[in-house]
Parts: C-alpha cells; sequence; structure tokens
C-alpha cells in the first residue's frame, strides 16, 4: 500500500533520550559493557583482597567483620537496585520507552540475587557475632519484606503474555510496592521496638568502620555498583533481542 | 453526537490490524462491518468504545455516546431477568425497563434467574441491555449469535426503531438483518506490516 | 454506586459461601493453632491477638480471587468500564461490598474466636477495634491485587504473592493494637498508624487499582 511513505517517520530524539531506542541503546550496550565487566572484575578483586588479606582483624569480631566488604555493598545495591527499578517504571509510564521498561525487568533478578547475598553473609556474620543465624531485628526484616516484594515483581513479570501490558502491570505494582516498603520498614521498626528491648543486636556501621577498614570497603562497593550496571546492561539487551525475535517472528506470521 | 472516524489505526497485542480507517456515523444511520475472522472488527470496536487507546488517528464522538454489546453478556446467573436489567439501568442513571423487556419479548421470562435461560434468551437479554444504556451510538459485536430467526426479527426491529429515534448503530456481523444499512468491508484496510505505525513492537525492528 | 453495591450483595447471598466460607477459614484456623502450638492457655492467650489478625487476614485472602474474577468471565467488567460509573468508584464499591461480606462477618465474630484461644479480658474491645480499622484496608488492597492479576489464568498464588507483603503494614500495626490491648498497654500510637494507613489506602488505592484494571481490559 502507498500509506508507507506517507507515514511520517518520527524525528529522532537527540542527547539522553536517544538511548530509549532499543537499537540505538543495544550499540552502546555492546560498547561499554567490556570496559564495565574488566572495570567491576578489578574492583571486585583488589576490593576484597585488600579487605580480607590487608585489613587487621577488629578488636571485637575478630576476622568475621571481614564479610563486611560482601554484605554492605551487596545490601546496598539490593536497596538500589529496586530504587532504579522505580526510575525506569516511572520513566515507563511516563514516557513510554520500551527500554526503560526492559530494564526495569533486567533488574529485579539482579537485585533479588543481591538481596540473597546480604540476607546469607548477614547470617554467616550474625551466627558468631550474636550466637543466632536469624534474628527479626528491623533491618534484617526489612530485608526480608524486601525479597518478597522482588518475587511478586517478577512473578507478575512472568504471569503475563503481552509484554506491554505486562510492563504496565509492573510499573504499577513497583509504585504502589516502593510506597508499601517504606510503609513497612517503619512499621518494622516500631514493631521491633515493641517486642524487644532495643536493637542490641544491629550494628551501626557507619559508626564501627575504621578508616582501614573503609577504604577497601569503598572500592567493593565501586565494584558492585559496577557489577550491578554491567550485568543490568546484559540483561536488557537480551530482554531487547528477545523482543525483536517476537516482533519478527509476528511480522512473518502476519505476511504468511 | 455523529461519530466521526479519521486515519484510525487500531492494533492487538502490539501489532497493527487495522489502519487508514475513516467513516463517520450520522444519526439515524447504521453501518454494518463486514471481513473475516481476525481482521480487527472486535479490536476496532473495542478501541471505539474506549476500552483500548487508538494507535493513531482521531475519534471524535461526544461524551458517554456510545454504549457497547460484546461476546459476552455481563449477565449473573443468579439474578433474574429483571434484576439483570434494573441494574444496568441503575448504573446508565435510568429507569424505565419496560421498553427493553417489551422490545425484546422478555416479559414471560421476567422473573426467571439469568442462568436458567438458554443461549438465545440469553443473547436477547444482553442485546435488551443496549436499550436501557439510553445512549445513542450502538456498538453491537457478533450480536445475532445464538438468536433463532425470530429473535433476529425482534432485533432488526429495535435497532429500526433505535435508528427512527435519530440513534445510530455499528454492528459487526455476518447476518443480513434487512436493515438499511451501508456495508464496511474492513479487509482492504488491513495494516500493511511492513509500514512504521508506531505500534509496540516495532519500535524493536 | 448503590445499584453496583446492591448487586454484589445480592450475588454474595445468593451464590452462597460469600459470608460463610471466608468466617469457617477462619474457625478452622483458630481451631487448628491450639493442636499446632499445645492448649496451654497462658501460652495462647498470649499468641491470640496474632493468631486471631492472622486468621482474618488469610480469611480475607482466600476471597479476593472471586473478587474481580466472575466479572471478568462474564464481561460485565467490560461493560462497567463503557458505563458512566468512574472505574475508581465501581472498584471502591466492590471493595466495599467484599469487606461487607467478609471482614465485617470476621469482626464480629472475631470475639467468640477470641474465647477459644483464652484471650484475655482487655483484649475483645481493642480486637474488635483494631478489626473495624484494619480489615478494610485489607479489602481494598486486595482489590488492586485482584485488579492486577485478573487476566492471569489460575491467578490465585500469583495474587496472594502480591498481596501479602503490601498487608505486612496492616498486620504489624492491627495485631499490635489488639497484642497491647490484651496487655493492658497504652494503644495510641498503634491505633493511630493502623488508621492512617487504612484511611490513606482507602484514598489512594482504588486509583491504582483503576490503572492496572484498565491495562488488562485493554
Amino acid at each position: 500500500m502507498s500509506m508507507t511513505e506517507e507515514t511520517p517517520i518520527p524525528k529522532r530524539p537527540s542527547g539522553f533520550w536517544s538511548y530509549a531506542n532499543p537499537v540505538k541503546f543495544l550499540g552502546f550496550s555492546e560498547r561499554v559493557l567490556p570496559a564495565l565487566c574488566w572495570l567491576s572484575g578489578l574492583c571486585l578483586v583488589v576490593g576484597l583482597i585488600w579487605g580480607f588479606f590487608f585489613t587487621p582483624d577488629d578488636f571485637r569480631q575478630g576476622s568475621t567483620v571481614k564479610i563486611i566488604y560482601l554484605h554492605v555493598p551487596s545490601a546496598l545495591m539490593a536497596i538500589n537496585a529496586w530504587f532504579m527499578m522505580l526510575v525506569a517504571s516511572l520513566i515507563w509510564i511516563i514516557r513510554r520507552h520500551h527500554v526503560s521498561a526492559l530494564a526495569a525487568k533486567a533488574a529485579a533478578p539482579v537485585g533479588v540475587v543481591m538481596t540473597l547475598i546480604a540476607l546469607f553473609t548477614g547470617a554467616v556474620w550474625g551466627q558468631p557475632m550474636w550466637g543466632t543465624w536469624w534474628a527479626w531485628d528491623p533491618r534484617l526484616t526489612s530485608f526480608l519484606i524486601l525479597f518478597l516484594f522482588y518475587l511478586g515483581y517478577m512473578a507478575l513479570w512472568a504471569a503475563i503474555d503481552d509484554p506491554d501490558t505486562a510492563a504496565d502491570l509492573t510499573s504499577v505494582l513497583c509504585l504502589v510496592g516502593s510506597v508499601f516498603a517504606v510503609l513497612s520498614r517503619y512499621a518494622v521498626n516500631f514493631w521491633n521496638q515493641g517486642l524487644h528491648q532495643g536493637a542490641s543486636l544491629s550494628l551501626d556501621k557507619e559508626e564501627n568502620v575504621a578508616d582501614v577498614f573503609y577504604f577497601p570497603l569503598l572500592v567493593c562497593i565501586a565494584g558492585f555498583v559496577l557489577i550491578f550496571l554491567a550485568l543490568v546492561l546484559y540483561r536488557t539487551g537480551t530482554e531487547i533481542r528477545l523482543r525483536r525475535t517476537r516482533a519478527l517472528q509476528a511480522r512473518e506470521e502476519a505476511r504468511s | 453526537m455523529t461519530l466521526t472516524i479519521r486515519d484510525l489505526c487500531v492494533a492487538r497485542g502490539g501489532l497493527p490490524v487495522l489502519e487508514g480507517l475513516n467513516f463517520s456515523l450520522a444519526p439515524g444511520q447504521a453501518l454494518i462491518l463486514r471481513g473475516p475472522n481476525g481482521s480487527g472488527k472486535t479490536t476496532l470496536l473495542r478501541t471505539l468504545a474506549g476500552l483500548q487507546p487508538p494507535l493513531s488517528g482521531e475519534i471524535i464522538a461526544g461524551e458517554d455516546q456510545i454504549a457497547y454489546a460484546a461476546h459476552s453478556d455481563g449477565l449473573k446467573a443468579m439474578l433474574t431477568v429483571a434484576e439483570n436489567l434494573t441494574f444496568w439501568a441503575d448504573v446508565f442513571g435510568q429507569r424505565d425497563i419496560e421498553t427493553a423487556i417489551d422490545a425484546f419479548s422478555l416479559d414471560p421470562l421476567r422473573d426467571r434467574l439469568a442462568g436458567t435461560l438458554s443461549a438465545g434468551q440469553k443473547r436477547r437479554l444482553g442485546l435488551a441491555r443496549m436499550l436501557i444504556t439510553g445512549r445513542p451510538i450502538w456498538m453491537l459485536d457478533e450480536p445475532t449469535v445464538s438468536l433463532d430467526v425470530d429473535a433476529v426479527a425482534l432485533f432488526a426491529s429495535a435497532v429500526r426503531a433505535h435508528l427512527g429515534a435519530g440513534g445510530a448503530a455499528l454492528i459487526a456481523t455476518h447476518i443480513d438483518l434487512g436493515l438499511e444499512a451501508e456495508v464496511l468491508d474492513v479487509t482492504p484496510f488491513r495494516a500493511a506490516h511492513d509500514a512504521r505505525l508506531g505500534a509496540s513492537d516495532e519500535a524493536f525492528l | 454506586m448503590k445499584a453496583l453495591l446492591r448487586r454484589d450483595l445480592i450475588l454474595a447471598i445468593r451464590a452462597g459461601g460469600g459470608f460463610g466460607l471466608g468466617l469457617a477459614f477462619f474457625l478452622i484456623v483458630t481451631v487448628l493453632v491450639p493442636f499446632g502450638v499445645g492448649p496451654q492457655s497462658e501460652l495462647l492467650s498470649r499468641i491470640a491477638p496474632g493468631i486471631l489478625w492472622l486468621g482474618a487476614l488469610l480469611a480475607c485472602l482466600l476471597s479476593l480471587d472471586r473478587l474481580l474474577a466472575l466479572d471478568w468471565e462474564d464481561g460485565t467488567l467490560d461493560l462497567l468500564a463503557t458505563s458512566p460509573l468512574p472505574l475508581e468508584a465501581a472498584l471502591s464499591i466492590k471493595a466495599l461490598a467484599h469487606w461487607i461480606t467478609t471482614g465485617l462477618p470476621l469482626v464480629l465474630a472475631a470475639p467468640v474466636f477470641g474465647v477459644l484461644l483464652s484471650l484475655p479480658q482487655p483484649g475483645y474491645f481493642w480486637l474488635v477495634i483494631s478489626l473495624v480499622l484494619g480489615t478494610p484496608a485489607l479489602s481494598v488492597i486486595g482489590t488492586f491485587g485482584a485488579a492486577l492479576t485478573v487476566g492471569v489464568k489460575r491467578g490465585g498464588l500469583l495474587m496472594s504473592l502480591l498481596v501479602l507483603p503490601l498487608y505486612v503494614p496492616t498486620l504489624i500495626f492491627g495485631a499490635e493494637v489488639a497484642r497491647r490491648g490484651a496487655e493492658g498497654m497504652q494503644t495510641t500510637t498503634p491505633l493511630l498508624m493502623l488508621a492512617g494507613i487504612t484511611l490513606g489506602v482507602i484514598a489512594i488505592m482504588p486509583f491504582a487499582s483503576a490503572v492496572a484494571l484498565r491495562v488488562n481490559l485493554r
């Protein structure tokens, strides 16, 4: 039909939003991915070796303190991954960029693994320190709830066939879930105060950490941020290719 | 209250199905939609009824003008015929259900539970709902499914009365209703799949 | 709007199971708990507020998948969406109908079940108050979950997974009111928090539910 020529091709946006175009995004992510991977690997290796072997044992906690180099960065990324999903969901709802929705989808499994690492290392750390693998400390409980939110979010993505419908619904869930996650955090704080006498079990990391521990920790955090970015970019690329395959298949079917 | 469609493109599941649709529906006019299965008639009706957004183009109609009847009638099996109709009358801010009951000769069934009706009787009840909405533009998706000859005649006369009262109707059907109506075959408007129409999946090509 | 409420209530009565099922479930949970933890009445009376809240919450959850699924299957939701009634209002009404058929009976029955778990004397009043304030939030949040999963076949399990984490704040504050009440402590703070959450949820959630439902109707 002659419609093809008449349909105006929309003007391509420039700057940041131009990466909302899946093809351009793929090109970009392919260029930066190798660098990101190497850099994150370097940071993690340097940070962990420095942290594990070249810092003194803590006078109170002994060598168990060194799990901090996995625990704190992963906990940080567990929260930030959800925050990134929230921002990406908002961008999808407001500007309808597919890449944004797919990035949110791609970030969820990474975030859930970070949450698991944080919970697991927390348990391993807690066992010698507190004498128990698990305590219903407000922080721990909040992370467990965050884990549940991640599970629900991923399950909703998996349950819905139409990708745009799934993107819309998961975005709404992410927004609502964020509000309830914050509410739960405060509720849990309140609840635990009500049950136990003070939070004697939880450590306040900022106050405890001396400079010798602090710098390798920073390197580890940088490593976790970079590996998160690398994984999300990679997974987003995979999601885009999946959608592309789907679109091509649909077009073939429609032609025949 | 004329319904005007300008250069409309509708999509189903992220793929455009119909494009370049232009037509208008004036008071007193009926338009029959034809086209093979899967050609996008239901998608078009759902888009016009406001259940899904069009991909591009304009739908010009007044606020709250369109009444839509889908494949399923939205009947509650545990409510009687009269209760089903009264419910929809209340929702649409109307009072009178008698006209609708008469028009589709539902009076003998009035106090039967909708769950005990036959398929054709249910369909009649579903169509009677259109009279109750009090809205001028009817969108009917295969209204005559499971209706017998007499019921089809009832339906045709209800549509005729609606048109005579200044209403309009857009009907997707394969049966000749004996109405003075134009026929719109949607086949030529099938979306060309090379066209970039902005459907969701095309961003990835 | 009144018509929709009346219709939902009539359907709940005629279809059966609307009022009774959740209540029966609540009773069974209450009966099973002593089998699980033992019959010592001091232990039971300590955990009674929490068990009763948890039972009410699960009973509420149990009936959620009927909330929109039936109207989805027979096309009523399509027709409602094209009616003059705003979808937000329709969903609020459906949540209200769900509360009347599920939450309200639970509130009324909770004191009776409290006897089974030897709830301490001052606890009855606060248990009822906390349930009255909390269960509407459960219905409204549940409507959101139902709207999200209405297009999913066999979405019941998925909906539980989505809805239960959202119930955390309500459960914490609700059970806290009941617990403090039972122990004769001050209940003002959790009571205000519970009421605040319920009011906020009633005010805002229907909009999120309507967005989700519109997406599903597309």
